[in-house]
């Protein structure tokens, strides 16, 4: 590891911590409708929503009904992508005249950006109309991670509250997430992104007369666009010469910021944040990462004001920093490495004031080494999975990394809303081992943790895993998905590891090898999608409804402190224990063994 | 439930059309106004006929040209309605395979060079589109380039000199160079 690389990801997370309490702070005012000035400003149009919703916002709502009506919502989101995908042929803004999607893949990808996964089995630029893109996805970006934040904030009054019935209005909170929070910072993201070289336009692809003339085969097709065969079934390649390039084109700066703010991932563009109009330099990618970290790691300070003591908020935040500084190491190191087999055939992959070295298969000249496993890094812990470079040709201990950030449940920060409320269940399910182990009655936060809660963290936490390793290892079985590997042997297997693992936990990377744009793939990332979301999102409702019905255990001597080293070390403990142990043999199976492969020379 | 509905639809539709249309139409809409030239994809023209893009990489072969990175866009290289890395895993022997004949032509156009070859001038980039590449793979090239061009090798690393970019700050990124640029550059040396 060199001083370079250290040095960016200390000032990654300086730059990205110093956010932490104002914007903490302001989401704190903006959920509590304290009036502020943004909130005094809007309160017109707030009225005249709420007028036309015909809702009354200081009516708030049970745990149950919140609950419904977020699921309502939702569900009229998936509508709406999926018709825009299934008609946008007939739609306007496909200036490319790009045909309705098939009915597989675009219910796939309406599940997928609902549930703020936005894992995707198309290619962009040659796949989605504008419309769809901004009308369908984009709106989703922002919708889902509305979503997750009023889902944390819901948990959090149940903590916050004693003896309430109720935890909140769901139209109000996500009005106001959406109107005061996830758009003007987006709006100031896409501007700063847009300076950089970010494209946002609604003209057709554009094409170009290239330096040189290009000569190149491809697969004949006839005039009805069906391949062409040989007599041995073959397809016939035909020579093309060429000096002209298309370039795509769209309104893709909007749709960026909001991507990475809402720990959304999905790109414009098939090579997503790796392709230069999405990310054209080594700022933009800056702000691409801080953006993807910034509501995350700022609700933990939401979190400590809302329930009246800051320091709680801080050791989750503390737990989250020490997981993210151990995993970033372990890939960057990783991946400076390189990879022995390209080294013996003369290529030179030292690190030098010159080059990056290391392994640069799938990375891009301008992030290097350091720049993309920080990416990669932040991506995976976060939900978010864009993408700067391709984890499928990372090392296997820098694949390990991506793939394990995510089988901790997404909350090395984690998504925005997700991260905090999945840390929050750890916490619930630390302070209960804890109260077992020295025989006292486990509290958390002032609220006593009963069987109820227990139950409900059990459900929120053991889903993911079991639908992790049951899609998986039907994902292997059948001929439909091992028909989607592309790299051989243990890396095939974590090709569908990975895919089944980025799904469950709604982050949406992928070892972009796997074909996954199936009927199979399809229809079992689409169902494990869902259930990853939603499941675990009904249960810690239920805990926020069941925690704000109860009093406030009055702090004594016997009270264990739920802030300090101790508690940031329980919990840390407690997420790598509950979250990672239940993985370990099919990571052995996966980049563990390929590690041992690539070093140990067994490979020939 | 049905009490839901309304508010649900209603809600769905103000938010839809704020984050939809009326948001990116602001951005558009300060992106041609502020940044015209980087919102229209940063195209380089010449007599008014655009001929690239600063951010969009191009495939040469030709010894006279630094050559570009590696693409693994299909069905060409450097397509850009396609882009895509390779997805080749460390051990997959394709990956070999595919960087071999990339090592072999280099040496090919350049026998006497036996310095070891960079590694990003042997591997394929993430999007396939990179338009960029380390300093050392361009000084790789530098004595080929001059050799093919009858120039100076000292006035070609110049060159490069010219058009290397450093780290932001001192920080972010890492240096290098643009090779449509750098070549459109050596194309206008007199």
């Amino acid at each position: 590891m060199t001083a370079a690389s250290q040095i960016l990801i200390i000032v990654f997370l300086a730059v990205g911590l110093l956010c932490v309490k104002p914007l903490g702070l302001y989401m704190a005012n903006v959920m509590e409708g304290r009036p502020i000035w943004p909130l005094r400003v809007g309160a017109p149009i707030e009225r005249w929503i709420y007028r036309l919703c015909g809702i009354n916002p200081a009516l708030e709502m049970g745990w149950k009904q919140y609950t419904l009506a977020l699921l309502v919502f939702n569900t009229l989101g998936a509508l709406m992508v999926y018709a825009l995908q299934r008609l946008q042929l007939w739609l306007p803004l496909n200036p490319q005249h790009f045909a309705n999607v098939a009915p597989d893949s675009a219910f796939n990808t309406a599940v997928s950006f609902i549930t703020n996964t936005n894992w995707q089995g198309y290619s962009g630029e040659s796949t989605m109309s504008y419309l769809s893109q901004m009308a369908g996805l984009a709106v989703q970006n922002f919708l889902s991670a509305a979503t997750g934040i009023v889902v944390a904030i819901a948990l959090i009054r149940g903590f916050a509250r004693h003896g309430a019935e109720a935890i909140g209005n769901f139209w109000v909170d996500m009005t106001r997430s959406t109107l005061y929070v996830l758009l003007p910072l987006a709006a100031l993201i896409a501007v700063l992104l847009l300076s950089q070289g970010v494209l946002q336009n609604f003209s057709a692809y554009k094409d170009v007369t290239t330096l040189e003339t290009l000569e190149y085969q491809q697969p004949k097709v006839d005039a009805a666009g069906n391949p062409v065969k040989d007599a041995q079934g073959n397809p016939v390649m035909e020579n093309v010469t060429t000096r002209t390039q298309t370039l795509p084109m769209g309104p893709i700066a909007s749709q960026e910021a909001i991507k990475e703010l809402g720990t959304n991932g999905g790109g414009f563009l098939n090579a997503n944040s790796a392709h230069p109009y999405e990310n054209p330099t080594a700022l933009s990618n800056f702000i691409e990462m801080l953006a993807i970290l910034l509501i995350p790691a700022s609700l933990t300070y939401t979190f400590g004001r809302m329930v009246g003591d800051t320091r709680q908020g801080w050791a989750v935040l503390a737990a989250m920093t020490i997981l993210f500084l151990v995993m970033v190491n372990v890939a960057l190191v990783s991946e400076q490495t390189g990879n022995p087999l390209v080294g013996k055939l003369g290529v030179d992959q030292t690190v030098s004031a010159l080059q990056p070295g290391g392994n640069m298969e799938g990375k891009e000249a301008r992030f290097g080494i350091a720049a993309s496993s920080l990416f990669a890094t932040v991506t995976t812990g976060t939900s978010c999975g864009a993408v700067n470079s391709m984890h499928d040709s990372f090392t296997p201990l820098g694949g390990f990394v991506p793939l394990f950030n995510m089988m901790l449940g997404e909350v090395v920060f984690g998504g925005v809303g997700t991260g905090l409320y999945s840390m929050l269940i750890f916490a619930i399910v630390g302070v209960f081992i804890a109260g077992l182990m020295i025989g006292r009655t486990p509290e958390y936060l002032g609220k006593k943790i009963e069987s109820f809660e227990m139950k409900m963290s059990s459900v929120a936490i053991l889903v993911m895993p079991f639908i992790v390793l049951f899609g998986a290892a039907v994902g292997v079985s059948v001929a439909a998905g091992q028909a989607g590997v592309a790299n051989p042997g243990a890396h095939g297997f974590s090709e569908i590891l990975y895919a089944f693992v980025s799904a469950s936990n709604n982050n949406g990377s992928a070892f972009g090898g796997i074909s996954a744009n199936t009927v199979f793939y399809n229809t079992a990332l689409g169902l494990v999608m869902w259930l990853g979301r939603y499941w675990p999102i009904v249960a810690v409702m239920a805990i926020a409804g069941s925690l704000a019905a109860k009093k406030r255990v009055p702090v004594t001597s016997g009270t264990m402190v739920t802030y300090g080293p101790t508690f940031v070390v329980l919990l840390i403990g407690t997420v790598l224990l509950v979250g990672a142990l239940t993985f370990v043999p099919a990571l052995a199976l996966g980049p563990i063994v390929e590690h041992l492969m690539l070093w140990g020379g067994s490979h020939g | 439930m049905t009490s839901l509905f309304r508010p649900a639809i209603v809600l769905f539709v103000i938010l839809s059309g704020v984050s939809g249309i009326v948001y990116p139409l602001v951005v558009t809409g300060i992106g041609q106004a502020l940044f015209p030239r980087q919102a229209n994809g940063s195209l380089i023209l010449k007599d008014d006929k655009p001929i690239g893009s600063t951010l969009i990489g191009q495939s040469f072969t030709d010894p006279k040209y630094f050559w570009s990175r590696p693409s693994a866009t299909t069905p060409q290289p450097y397509n850009g309605t396609g882009s895509s890395g390779s997805n080749l895993g460390p051990l997959n022997p394709a990956l070999i395979d595919a960087i071999k004949p990339r090592i072999d032509a280099l040496r090919a156009a350049d026998p006497g060079n036996r310095a070891p070859i960079p590694v990003d001038l042997i591997t394929a980039s993430g999007s396939g589109l990179d338009p960029e590449e380390s300093v050392a793979a361009a000084d790789y090239q530098a004595g080929r380039v001059a050799r093919a061009r009858g120039l100076p090798a000292a006035r070609v690393r110049a060159l490069i000199a010219a058009h290397t970019e450093g780290r932001l700050l001192g920080v972010l990124g890492e240096p290098r160079v643009n090779v449509l640029e750098l070549n459109l550059a050596l194309d206008a040396l007199k």
